[in-house]
């Protein structure tokens, strides 16, 4: 099953034309030592930058393995930005912060507009 | 379930089920191994791999997966539908399942340590849903693009064909063929097992498909190039065909349609699964005498098979009903099959694969090939492709008529003998030009294992049929035609004067016999008339005699009473 980490009260809201919403999955297998470290990772870097407007899912696809094909998983783990389109894929522990914001194409709200 | 090789049993190989491919690798693929399929583009490495897991399916009740890294799923059944293999029906009952992986440069952003386990998973979850026990990777390389890091893919790649080893999973994986190496991302280091090379290769504008196994650890395999077809009937390997000479032979004896011909031959026939040569130049009858070889083996319900390279089926039939011979009702019938094709159309491996392909499939009892020197090709090479020809067909023990133009028996311009030394049979057809028309002969040249008939024997087609007559052979030499007519009228005429002749002599003889009877005839009634006379005389010269006694003893009386 997969867990929904969101700021607490932030409803949930696929429909939101506000840009500024991102809906992440992390595809993980199992409790290694890299999956784990991809959702430090994320999670530090979702606080930091998207404060308030994110919502975190997580897919064990050792456990639900039919789901891999249909984001086209290869590599392990896998961070996909599903909301907002279009659709960005990023692999690896995360580790690199600079290229998961550029991956995730992140415009922090508090560093002004681009 | 993993194969373990028995160290002293045979390895355990999973068959391909394409036609050929498994009689060269002495039974198929090696089972729970992975294999290596490299070649250029558009080679078919990807139609053998899937005929390879759809016979599996079907015909051997191993269920795969295709992890397809190129093509999507409905772009895959569309390409494999032209050689008549339904994916989607078997996808949707569950035998075989496709997963394609998109491997897209810019949606991927590298950001640290990964692993390419999610492959595995959805590997292992495919092979897990069907039951597989088949796999085809096609074309691993693409990932070689998609990611930067190459020595993580590498390691993977190490681990993932462990990984189907572990799992007992035959694999087959294609790869691009590389500058200098097998594949371009040097797939057979960790591949090795089993490789096979396919080759498009064009000599002469004309392609040719050709496969070769290049290794195959624990077992041993054909090492030549084959040369493969792929049609609408899917691919077909052709195998060499056995190099020793040992095949059945057979003591029928089968006819050849045409009553004194037959009677040419020793034994009154051919010899069934012999080879027979029918030459001569253009226009001496050669198919049309194949045309009555057809028509006698369809009324002895053989079915016939006729390769033809210079005439469509129907116009043969056609020209055979100007002969009386109706072959288009075998053609209905089923016991004739045409199959024509321009020789330049294919090359000369692919005649023979196409032959092979098709003899295996119709079984006939009689195949006709003609005309035989319509292909074309280097020499060397033609022996070659004639000699695995006669080679095949005298396997099956099929007869086999080949016509050809060549008067000398030969292949190319070089006059050796080489074709002719291949036939059991060989009838040598000729038009003889004299007093300004042609006329028709043959003759039997060699007729291995019969005694035959030495004459040069005329024929005339009519609308019965082709009909033997004899040659005249004066002291000129034969003659033939109106010339023989003209002699032969000739002699008619000099046998009836010399009965004429005989008769007047006869008939003189008898004349004068009946005079000489006449004359003796005469002769004795002149002699009756003299006995007659003599009788006479006799008679008078008696009478006088005794009238003078009566006389004189009247005179007595007379004298004496008278005293």
């Amino acid at each position: 099953m997969s867990e929904r980490i969101s700021p607490a009260g932030d409803p949930v809201s696929d429909e939101d034309g506000d840009p500024g919403n991102y809906h992440l999955r992390l595809y993980v297998a199992g409790q290694t030592q890299k999956s784990m470290t991809a959702l430090a990772n994320l999670k530090r870097v979702c606080e930091q930058h998207l404060a308030g407007r994110y919502e975190i899912e997580v897919v064990d696809l050792m456990k639900n393995p039919q789901l891999a094909a249909g984001d086209q998983i290869l590599a392990i783990p896998t961070l996909v930005r599903r909301l907002p389109a279009p659709l960005k894929r990023i692999i690896g522990d995360l580790s690199n912060t600079e290229k998961v914001l550029v991956g995730l194409d992140i415009r922090s709200r508090d560093a002004g507009t681009l | 379930m993993s194969a373990d090789p028995s160290p002293h049993g045979t390895l355990p190989k999973a068959r391909t089920g394409i036609s050929g491919f498994d009689d060269v690798t002495y039974g198929g693929l090696p089972a729970g191994r992975p294999s290596l399929v490299c070649g250029a583009a558009g080679c078919g490495k990807t139609l053998f791999a899937t005929t390879f897991l759809v016979n599996g399916a079907t015909l051997f009740d191993e269920p795969g997966v295709f992890m397809s890294f190129e093509e999507r799923a409905e772009d895959l059944s569309a390409n494999v539908a032209s050689l008549g293999y339904d994916l989607d029906g078997l996808i949707a009952a569950g035998k075989i399942a496709v997963d394609h992986v998109r491997v897209e440069r810019s949606e991927i952003e590298e950001t640290g340590e990964y692993d390419l386990e999610g492959l595995f998973i959805r590997l292992g979850f495919a092979v897990d849903t069907v039951k597989a026990k088949r796999v085809v990777l096609d074309t691993i390389e693409t990932l070689f693009a998609g990611l930067s890091d190459a020595a993580v893919l590498r390691s993977e790649l190490r681990r993932l064909f462990g990984w189907l080893k572990d799992r007992g999973l035959t694999a087959v994986i294609t790869g691009e063929r590389g500058e200098g190496q097998l594949t371009r991302q040097g797939l057979e280091e960790y591949v090795s097992d089993c490789v096979v090379l396919l080759d498009n290769r064009v000599e002469d504008q004309i392609t040719t498909r050709r496969l070769r196994i290049v290794k195959y650890r624990g077992s041993a395999h054909g090492t030549n190039e084959y040369p493969f077809l792929i049609d609408e009937q899917g691919i077909s390997v052709l195998p060499v065909t056995s190099a020793d000479l040992t095949y059945d032979v057979s003591n029928d004896i089968v006819s050849t349609g045409i009553e004194s011909l037959d009677a040419m031959f020793g034994s009154g026939g051919l010899y069934r699964g012999s080879s027979v040569l029918i030459s001569g130049s253009a226009g001496t009858g050669k198919t049309t005498i194949s045309g009555h070889i057809i028509e006698a083996a369809c009324v002895r319900d053989e079915r016939c098979l006729s390769f033809v390279f210079e005439e469509g089926g129907e116009q043969i039939c056609r020209n055979a009903r100007s002969v009386g011979l109706d072959l288009q009702r075998h053609v209905d019938a089923g016991l004739l099959r045409f199959e024509a094709a321009r020789p330049t159309l294919y090359g000369l491996e692919m005649h023979l694969a196409r032959m092979h392909r098709d003899i295996e499939q119709y079984r006939p009892g009689l195949v006709v090939i003609d005309p035989i020197s319509a292909l074309r090709g280097p020499e060397v090479e033609l022996q070659a492709t004639l000699l695995r020809m006669v080679d095949m067909l005298k396997t099956r023990g099929i007869t086999a008529v080949f016509t050809s133009l060549r008067t000398d028996g030969a292949f190319g311009q070089s006059g050796d003998l080489g074709l002719s030394s291949l036939m059991d049979v060989w009838i040598k057809l000729q038009d003889i030009e004299a007093n300004g028309e042609r006329s028709r002969t043959l003759y039997v040249i060699k007729a291995r294992g019969m005694s035959h008939s030495n004459q040069v024997r005329e024929f005339q087609m009519s609308a019965s049929g082709l009909r033997l007559v004899d040659a005249y052979i004066g002291p000129a030499g034969v003659l033939t035609g109106t010339a023989r007519v003209v002699q032969e009228a000739q002699e008619q005429a000099a046998s009836l004067r010399r009965r004429q002749e005989a008769e007047r002599r006869k008939r003189d003889v008898t004349r004068r016999r009946l005079a000489i009877e006449r004359q003796i005839a005469e002769l004795q009634a002149g002699l009756e008339a003299a006995e007659e006379e003599e009788t006479l005389l006799l008679g008078e010269d008696a009478r006088r005699e005794t009238l003078l006694e009566s006389e004189r003893g009247d005179i007595a009386r007379r004298r004496s009473a008278a005293e």
